[in-house]
């Protein structure tokens, strides 16, 4: 029976030959034979020919208070947009492991390319999660240093953001701080985007250009099965990470809600850029348990079923598991990361609502590095404008 | 039956569907959810997937295909999902869609509405804010029109749907669910490409489309208020212009200001104001003066007020136009 060609729903592997059925496997569920996996979503440690890797009990903790937190950022902040205090929030509820892995996966001088979504990552950068507040509350753009912190700004327009990843990648080529041996110096870029994007042609010019110039630039999709209300069917009909082979790199789909796994895929992939063996595709395969932002209503589209199945999948569930089982927990430290939490919330909270609005004069600041003399004058008239009410005030 | 501009529109896609099987919908999120503003709500469920179609997320392969469709002989009614993601797609509208019939001579129609919602106003994060109607108006091929209201949606963008030509339909997305206005069927819509008055005065005409209508006759009602009586003109076409009711106006009334939420450099009002002094130039007693956004990227929504052109800038111009 040939595929009714006209027909837009889920492939349906049966009807195509053997082959395809191969590629999907039996469901995408599970994200397939292909994923790679360290922690099972029960907490068992398992292992992998190709990543596989020891975790002290440290580092292991780190990734839980890690998770913990962003988590605690992301309902804090969810929270404070039903109070009024942010206009929209993007939330990542349930792609922790999926940033924390990648996130800590990175060496000080590595740089990071965001989407708007990128809250655990920047936390791992040592970015004050209040910086990340403003651009949603509407009083700046992003308030923290790109090249401070080696983490750019949000990028809200989708896609864009991969292809300037590669060509900082290039600069740090052209730099001489690529296949250096010197682990210090030797650096790669990391690229974030989701599997909406994917269809974009910027980054699919990225994917060319990384290619064309093994640029050391990891591409590093979040496949959160959504984009808005559409599902991933409707970015591809392969596997995300199997389009890296058709651009000539290689491609890799880890279980997203591993943080282990996300973890070691990531550096393995950062190791080869910075080494100067070029790019790579990461597919984490994860899921939006939460709304696409906080203006969504996921209910319109999706099954609350796949919802529940996600749950189980838990990633600081997991993690939880595995350091209780293996008496990593002593001494108080889940109620620590508790207490931290709790802080944190509080942090936010108040910081949130103190946030200063910016002066409206500044709009006409920063456009230009050197100010034209008609915007100088845009803005004098601007502020003559506005003295002129409160002159106005003052002789009523 | 009263409706929001949402609804309008809405019924305007479902009426234009049922009236032409060629008409087509593509667009991000256009299918089970509605657009993510809900003026596409229930369209996929009456009319199924294959013409209101779920696009892949690449605004340039939107339009792309969307050509190829409308070489096919449909009509395809794209939707960009914001004002600031129109860009991606902005080689292919400027190059190819604003071209195709000049370049085949006429033998391949583009019978194309890219709706876009545009304006600000909605505390909304960076490119969900924005006014690129210049950048279109700016390319000859296009012909691009703007709604203010809920009747002029429901009936321009049918309008724009039967045009044989590319149409840029811009929606002002602050409008879509604030007022609710009378749509009387039995009364027929004006011609699409043409402007209208929408208050009558005598002593200066305010010129504006979109949004900022409606700010312009809250400023005609606060100024009778003090004796002055404003004409009020809904442009509603931008590409072409029609300057008929414009001129006739401005000859009456001697003054004239633009309002528009874009940028005042290379603006509407720039072209505006030059065709005014072209073709008025003794009639008017000051100035054809410009109110707009300024010529910045839009702020931080926290200080979207001081950017948009509000009642009060609008009073200082008249003012400042009464001065002469
Ligand atoms: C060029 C462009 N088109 C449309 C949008 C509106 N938009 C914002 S997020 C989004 C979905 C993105 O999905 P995906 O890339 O999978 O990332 P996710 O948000 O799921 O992490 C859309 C359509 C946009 N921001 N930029």
């Amino acid at each position: 029976m040939s595929p009714d060609p006209t027909s837009t729903d889920q492939v349906r592997t049966d009807q195509f030959g053997p082959d395809l059925v191969e590629v999907f496997g039996p469901s995408q569920q599970d994200g397939g034979p292909d994923l790679v996996q360290l922690l099972t979503p029960e907490g068992e440690r398992v292992h992998h020919p190709d990543f596989d890797m020891d975790f002290s009990a440290e580092q292991l903790r780190g990734f839980y208070r890690d998770m913990v937190l962003t988590r605690r950022i992301d309902t804090e902040a969810t929270a404070l947009q039903r109070h009024g205090e942010l206009g929209i929030w993007a939330q990542l509820l349930g792609q922790e492991a999926a940033q924390i892995g990648a996130g800590r996966a990175l060496r000080p001088q590595d740089y990071v390319f965001p989407t708007y979504r990128e809250h655990g990552v920047a936390w791992c950068r040592g970015i004050d999660p209040l910086d990340l507040l403003g651009l949603f509350r509407g009083v700046d753009h992003g308030r923290w240093d790109p090249a401070e912190k080696n983490f750019g700004q949000y990028t809200i327009v989708i896609g864009a953001q991969v292809l300037h990843a590669t060509g900082y990648a290039m600069g740090m080529q052209r730099d001489g701080v690529v296949g250096t041996g010197e682990p210090d110096r030797d650096a790669a870029v990391i690229a974030h985007f989701g599997d909406g994007a994917s269809s974009q042609g910027d980054v699919n010019e990225g994917f060319i250009f990384a290619a064309s110039y093994n640029a050391p630039v990891v591409f590093f999709c979040q496949n959160n099965q959504w984009a808005i209300s559409e599902p991933i069917e409707r970015q591809t009909r392969i596997p995300l990470y199997q389009r890296a082979l058709g651009f000539g790199f290689p491609g890799v789909r880890v279980d997203g809600n591993d943080v282990l796994a996300t973890y070691a895929v990531t550096q393995a992939a950062l190791q080869r850029a910075r080494e100067g063996q070029g790019p790579t595709l990461i597919e984490a395969y994860t899921y939006r348990m939460g709304a696409h932002t906080t203006t969504d209503d996921p209910t319109r589209y999706r099954l609350s079923a796949d919802v529940e199945h996600w749950k189980l999948k838990d990633p600081i569930a997991r993690v939880e598991a595995y350091l209780k089982r293996n008496g990593l927990v002593e001494g108080g430290f889940l109620e620590s990361v508790q207490q931290e939490a709790n802080e944190l919330g509080h942090h936010l909270r108040e910081g949130c609502k103190s946030l200063p609005d910016p002066d409206p004069r500044g709009i006409f600041d920063l456009v230009y590095d050197e100010m034209p003399e008609e915007l100088t004058q845009q803005r004098d008239e601007f502020i003559a404008y506005h003295a002129s009410f409160s002159e106005e005030g003052a002789s009523a | 039956m009263k409706i929001t501009l949402a609804k309008g529109l809405n019924m305007g896609l479902r009426k234009a569907m049922e009236d032409d099987p060629k008409v087509l919908i593509m667009g991000e999120d256009v299918g089970t959810l509605g657009g993510v503003f809900r003026i596409t709500d229930g369209l996929q469920k009456d009319f199924g997937e294959d013409r209101v179609i779920d696009s892949p997320l690449a605004e340039s392969g939107i339009v792309g295909t969307a050509v190829g469709m409308a070489m096919r002989g449909y009509r395809p009614v794209v939707e960009i999902q914001f004002d600031g993601f129109v860009y991606p797609a902005y080689d292919q509208i400027v190059c190819q869609v604003a071209k195709i019939h000049f370049r085949s001579k006429g033998k391949t129609k583009m019978p194309m509405v890219i709706r876009i919602p545009f304006g600000g106003g909605i505390g909304a994060v960076e490119h969900h804010s924005e006014s690129p109607e210049a950048q279109f108006a700016h390319t000859p091929g296009l012909k691009v029109v703007a709604c203010s209201n809920p009747v002029d949606g429901y009936w321009m963008l049918q309008q724009a749907i039967a045009s044989d030509d590319p149409v840029i339909f811009l929606e002002p997305k602050r409008q879509y669910h604030a007022d609710k206005a009378e749509l009387d069927e039995s009364v027929l819509p004006a011609p699409l490409f043409t402007s209208r008055v929408v208050k009558s005065g005598t002593d200066l005409t305010l010129l504006s489309y979109g949004p900022t209508v409606k700010t312009c006759l809250k400023a005609a009602d606060a100024a009778a208020s003090e004796g002055r009586s404003l004409e009020v003109i809904d442009l509603r076409t931008l590409s072409p212009l029609d300057m008929g009711p414009v001129l006739e106006s401005v000859r009456r009334t001697g003054r004239a200001v633009v309002v528009h939420e874009a940028h005042v450099n290379l603006g509407m009002g720039s072209e505006i104001a030059s065709r005014i002094t072209e073709q008025c130039f003794f009639s008017l007693e000051a100035p054809v003066l410009r109110v707009g956004g300024f010529d910045t990227p839009y702020p931080p929504s926290r200080i979207e007020e001081d950017y948009l052109p509000d009642l009060d800038r609008v009073l200082d111009a008249v003012d400042r136009s009464f001065e002469f």
